[in-house]
């Protein structure tokens, strides 16, 4: 059922400590800085990234998860309205650095829905985006600040992304669609 | 006309006994941690709900909830989608609930009062139905005084119905609403096991009967008491059972044994209308004997809840000191209302008809 490996549990690992890294050094420390994980696994990811940081530099970022269900541009074209897993943000995010996580970067659709939703709790300073895997293919005018990683893909190709927290394990994977038993788009 | 009951559970009048023994609450409804697809078009009573479906509602009003406590408690989940609010019946909460749910939701509202309506000239029902659709109508809240208008609605309309409450028969956002209301606050989140006592005229109540069903279905140990011209036929349910598992609740006139050790009580309006039909000596007899007062309250669990569906008579069915003391969730219920007709607008809006 695994298509390809792209991204093996240290690349993953190593990753997600090279963009904690980088949120630092573009924020120049961590004051201001909030971490908000798209759901379902930027949320895991954005509580990876608040660890790693904790780590070297002995800083607490706040972690907060968005659901951008309510705010999707395809919620007329598809068949059944997608569950939602709910949105959290127990902090004012009016003047802060916001770094939204997700983890495949595709369409950019689903970060156009993000940048609203947040839109709705303040006006973040600054917002940036941080992702896992960047695949290409993107039809609206977003690009992200820190990416683990790009792959080339083509359209027929599904990136996933599997996470411990969410799927027992941690790697990545592209397949080809047809390959899925009516697998849908992983972003 | 007994519009509600159950296939297989016919009204029996000569049955006047009281009192069914207790029988073990059936527990078909068991926490799913995976909610499956919604697939209903129409809501028009909670007998459609399987417990997964049951569960994805509880889960989207938690949703819900969280976008009303937003400094905008807006999303533009149903933008551009119509939503008719049709009530040929007087209502404020219920027709508010579903208007500030679906403007919450971004919906464009059309509000249709039938007293200032066409139906005034004799439009027919159905008339009226094309008319709006034709309107472009995409979603339609509908009550009405007859049993089965949501039905005849669902069958000609285009879109989704949403049955806002429908003669003797229905209301399942009212029943929706009070079990997620019991489930945020009962110990434990759920209504399995729990003594839920439903108080007063059930025999008219379109909310007694979804509340029935959802509440046998969640495992609840049910009770429905009042005077036994106002719980006259629902015995018979009793007996035969709820649905195809045959939920048993218990039906009695005996307030003082439905009250003992009970987890909720839920006090329905005295539909005074009924009144002139002999069925009651008078308020105040009915107050006397099966009003919810402090006394009677203390029968109950320390902490058990006091629910209403409104609007209160004061001082008939419900004292209102109860009505407004700690243990009362009835404001909390026309809160969580709004959260629950957002989540059924949105689930509901995901299924398209066959046009």
């Amino acid at each position: 059922m695994s298509g390809r490996q792209i991204m093996s549990a240290d690349e993953l690992r190593r990753a997600t400590v090279r963009i904690s890294h980088e949120i630092v050094e573009k924020q120049a420390g961590t004051s201001g800085l909030l971490l908000v994980g798209i759901q379902r696994r930027g949320v895991p990811l954005a509580h990876r990234i608040a660890a790693a940081i904790a780590e070297h530099e002995s800083a607490q970022i706040p972690v907060g998860a968005l659901d951008i269900t309510f705010y999707r541009d395809d919620l007329s074209l598809v068949a059944q309205q997608p569950v939602v897993k709910g949105t959290s943000l127990p902090f004012d995010i009016n003047g802060m650095t916001v770094v939204l996580v997700d983890d495949v970067l595709y369409t950019g659709r689903t970060i156009r829905a993000a940048l609203d939703a947040l839109m709705d709790f303040g006006r973040p300073s600054v917002v940036r985006l941080a992702v896992l895997v960047d695949r290409g293919h993107r039809e609206l005018p977003i690009r992200a600040d820190h990416v683990g990683k790009n792959v080339p893909t083509s359209r027929e190709e599904t990136v996933r992304v599997h996470l411990a927290e969410v799927d027992g394990e941690d790697s990545v994977e592209i397949e080809r669609m047809a390959d899925l038993p009516g697998g849908a788009p992983a972003a | 006309m007994s519009p509600s009951r159950p296939p297989g559970s016919p009204a029996s009048p000569e049955d006047e006994g009281v009192g069914i023994p207790v029988v073990v609450p059936s527990v078909d409804a068991a926490p799913h941690s995976q909610p499956v697809a919604w697939r209903h078009r129409h809501l028009l009573d909670v007998d459609i709900l399987s417990a997964d479906e049951t569960e994805l509602v509880m889960r989207t009003t938690d949703a819900m909830r969280e976008v009303l406590g937003r400094p905008i408690a807006k999303v533009p989940a149903l933008r551009g989608t119509n939503v008719t609010i049709l009530f040929y019946e007087a209502s404020t909460r219920t027709r508010v609930s579903f208007e500030v749910a679906a403007k919450n939701l971004s919906a464009d509202v059309v509000n249709i009062a039938t007293a200032t309506s066409s139906v005034v000239k004799g439009e027919s029902f159905l008339d009226t139905l094309r008319t709006i659709e034709a309107l472009g109508a995409g979603m339609l809240v509908l009550r009405h005084s007859h049993s089965g208008a949501a039905q005849l609605a669902a069958e000609h309309f285009g879109g989704s119905v949403l049955n806002g409450g429908d003669g003797w028969h229905a209301h399942p956002t009212q029943a929706l609403l009070d079990l997620y209301t019991m489930r945020r606050r009962l110990p434990g989140g759920t209504v399995a096991g729990r003594k839920v006592v439903i108080l007063g005229d059930a025999l008219h109540s379109r909310v007694a009967r979804s509340n029935i069903w959802s509440l046998t279905a969640a495992g609840a140990d049910l009770w429905v008491c009042g005077p036994a011209t106002l719980v006259r036929g629902l015995e018979a349910w009793a007996g035969s059972g709820v649905g195809p598992a045959s939920r048993r609740f218990t039906v009695t006139s005996d307030v003082n044994a439905a009250l003992r050790d009970a987890d909720v009580v839920m006090a329905l309006r005295l539909q005074q209308e009924r009144m002139s039909g002999g069925l009651l000596p008078s308020l105040r007899e009915y107050s006397a004997r099966f009003g919810l007062t402090r006394e009677r309250l203390a029968l109950a669990r320390p902490g058990a809840l006091v629910m209403h569906p409104g609007p209160i008579n004061e001082g008939v069915e419900i004292a209102p000191d109860v009505a407004e003391g700690i243990q009362s969730v009835i404001t909390e219920q026309v809160a969580n209302g709004v959260a629950v007709r957002m989540a059924l607008l949105y689930l509901l809006a995901g299924v398209r008809g066959p046009r």
